[in-house]
């Protein structure tokens, strides 16, 4: 029973993980498949329903909503994974070093990351990206303010949990060094955990990214974002419903996805 | 536990005071001048006299320390200074904005957790079979969701194909509706899913067992024993998702136009009001952390276990 279930959940895992793969493919190359430049606008084309020429139709500018979507994909791909990515470096860094280390070096950090974790995200952020002005690069900045705290905490912990082992005092007592033994034993046992919460981030990161691009604070106009395109498009949503639904589409899509994946290996996890 | 309690309560004082800094240390150092933004505004034409002047006139000239201190000082009177924008007081302004999103956020989560509790009881109870797949999927696709998308296609769905709702949320009740049910939804979507996974875990537990082998019938169980054993649970679920509300209805407050602080904070950023977007994430972060203090001390009382 057991068993069948694991063999369920590696399929599942399979199955999502390629499907992920698939998205971000799509992504990279979206200026291969784009048919149209997503940037040129065209006055004889505005607002025209989805046809041949233009797959999901286009928008108040005339421009290709489905080259659009597919440069959006980028955007909001490329985004969300540096942003994940940095949090996740930056987070298990300090959280190793402080839970190896302890001391002084634990306590400061861990109190930095306790004011951070002490504020909602999103206020932070729309603050922070406020204050700093629009752009894709402040908005990164003030989401990944309070991101790293949650890999910190995580590496912190489990590097807590191991670092009196007995191969970790072996390999302490062979006279390894500090960073030594932190690469080459505490990383490779605690790194899964800290893989599956980046995976669990991804769907929260794009909703947290998208969101502030249709405040207005992430992306600037005329960048393709999907966030910043449903808010363009949203005034004229009675006329061109197209230019608001596609770019919805796959706002929700890629966000299931990677939540899917999440979800499906955090379960696979559990079981062991 | 009265001494754990006035420990939180003064790291809580220590957290507030650091924000405090961080926030004014941001302002002061964030690009954009306020003077002359207030001055191209007003139609003036800035000449490096008019703009040292309103400058000075504004406070913006003196030193860092002191400028924080005299802030910190009114603030801590309630008094959160005067918008840059028009001259008006910001306290009265952002508890204005306060009171129209605490009845949003409130009529949220109440729809959330009358979505959620039903639901999340029913698929614990029928674990693994139809019933359970089909509230998974839709709790799963729900946590999903952004909440602008959800409000752009109820707006669409609602005020535009089916004219019920308006588009414009005008502070009527009927209004209310859209805004606080784009809220509800994503929350809703992760209420089900932990009241769920609580629930299941309290069924596994060895007192249900027992209780079962002396022929307890089920329901009674559920209600008097598992339930209440869960509230603590479920309690700080709730109190966790408190920071994810208040992110939230910022953005909704912004499609809806619904006249609260989220709206305010916005259209205060555009004209770079500072001291409203400084008092915004003050009054944001204590709230938020006095919320989760009340829910630490009450999951405390609600365990039986404490007494």
């Amino acid at each position: 029973m057991n068993h069948k279930r694991k063999k369920i959940n590696r399929i599942k895992v399979t199955i999502s993980a390629v499907v992920a793969l698939l998205l971000v493919l799509i992504a990279l190359m979206a200026s291969v498949i784009a048919p149209n430049d997503p940037y040129v606008t065209n006055a004889s084309a505005i607002r025209s329903a989805p046809s041949a020429e233009f797959l999901f139709g286009t928008d108040n500018l005339g421009r290709c909503v489905f080259s659009r979507v597919l440069y959006g994909a980028r955007t909001t791909i490329a985004a969300t994974f540096i942003l994940v990515a940095v949090s996740f470096l930056l987070g298990s860094f300090v959280g190793i070093l402080s839970g190896y280390y302890g001391g002084v070096l634990d306590e400061i950090t861990m109190r930095i990351a306790d004011i951070m974790l002490a504020f909602p995200q999103m206020v932070v952020a729309i603050a922070v990206a406020g204050i700093l002005g629009g752009g894709l690069s402040s908005a990164m900045i003030a989401l990944g303010i309070t991101m790293w705290t949650g890999f910190a905490r995580l590496a912190r912990s489990h590097t807590f949990a191991i670092k009196n082992c007995p191969y970790v005092q072996a390999a302490r007592l062979a006279g390894k060094s500090g960073p030594a033994i932190m690469m080459s034993h505490i990383l490779p046992n605690i790194i899964a955990p800290l893989i599956t919460n980046a995976l669990t981030q991804i769907g929260t990161t794009m909703i947290g990214i998208s969101g502030l691009s249709f405040l207005g604070l992430g992306v600037v106009p005329p960048t393709a974002e999907w966030g910043s395109m449903i808010n363009e498009s949203r005034a004229y949503i009675q006329i061109a419903p197209w230019a608001v639904m596609y770019p919805a589409i796959a706002t929700i899509v890629t966000i299931i996805v990677f939540n899917y994946l999440g979800d499906c290996v955090m379960e696979y996890r559990d079981e062991d | 536990m009265a001494k754990q309690i006035i420990k939180r309560i003064l790291g809580l004082v220590l957290i507030l005071f650091v924000l405090s800094f961080l926030v004014f240390g941001i302002m002061y150092l964030a690009p954009g001048d306020p003077a002359e933004k207030r001055l191209t505004s007003q139609g003036v034409v800035v000449t490096k006299e008019i703009l040292q002047a309103e400058r000075e006139r504004l406070g913006l000239l003196r030193p860092f320390i002191v400028r924080y201190a005299d802030w910190l000082k009114n603030v801590l009177v309630g008094d959160f200074g005067v918008s840059f924008k028009d001259d008006l007081p910001v306290g009265p302004k952002l508890i204005k904005g306060l009171e129209n999103t605490s009845g949003l956020a409130l009529c949220s989560l109440f729809l959330a957790l009358l979505i959620s509790f039903p639901m999340g009881i029913l698929s614990a109870v029928k674990k693994g079979q139809p019933v359970d797949h089909v509230v998974r999927l839709f709790s799963f696709i729900g946590n999903s969701l952004p909440n602008f998308l959800i409000s752009v296609l109820l707006m669409y769905l609602f005020c535009i194909q089916i004219k019920i709702f308006p588009v414009i949320a005008d502070g009527s009740i009927k209004g209310l509706m859209l805004p606080a049910l784009s809220l509800a939804i994503p929350m809703a979507g992760r209420f089900t899913r932990q009241i769920r996974s609580e629930i299941i875990e309290q069924l596994g537990e060895e007192y249900v067992m027992g209780m079962k082998s002396r022929k307890v019938k089920g329901r009674y169980i559920l209600i008097n024993n598992v339930l209440r054993n869960s509230l603590g649970h479920i309690l700080t679920i709730i109190g966790l998702q408190i920071g994810t509300l208040m992110g939230g209805s910022v953005v909704i407050e912004n499609i809806f136009r619904w006249p609260g602080i989220g709206k305010l904070v916005m259209d205060s950023i555009t004209a770079r009001d500072y001291p409203v977007i400084m008092g915004f994430v003050l009054i944001m972060g204590t709230i938020y952390v006095v919320i989760n203090l009340i829910v630490d001390i009450s999951y405390r009382f609600l365990d039986p276990r404490s007494f």
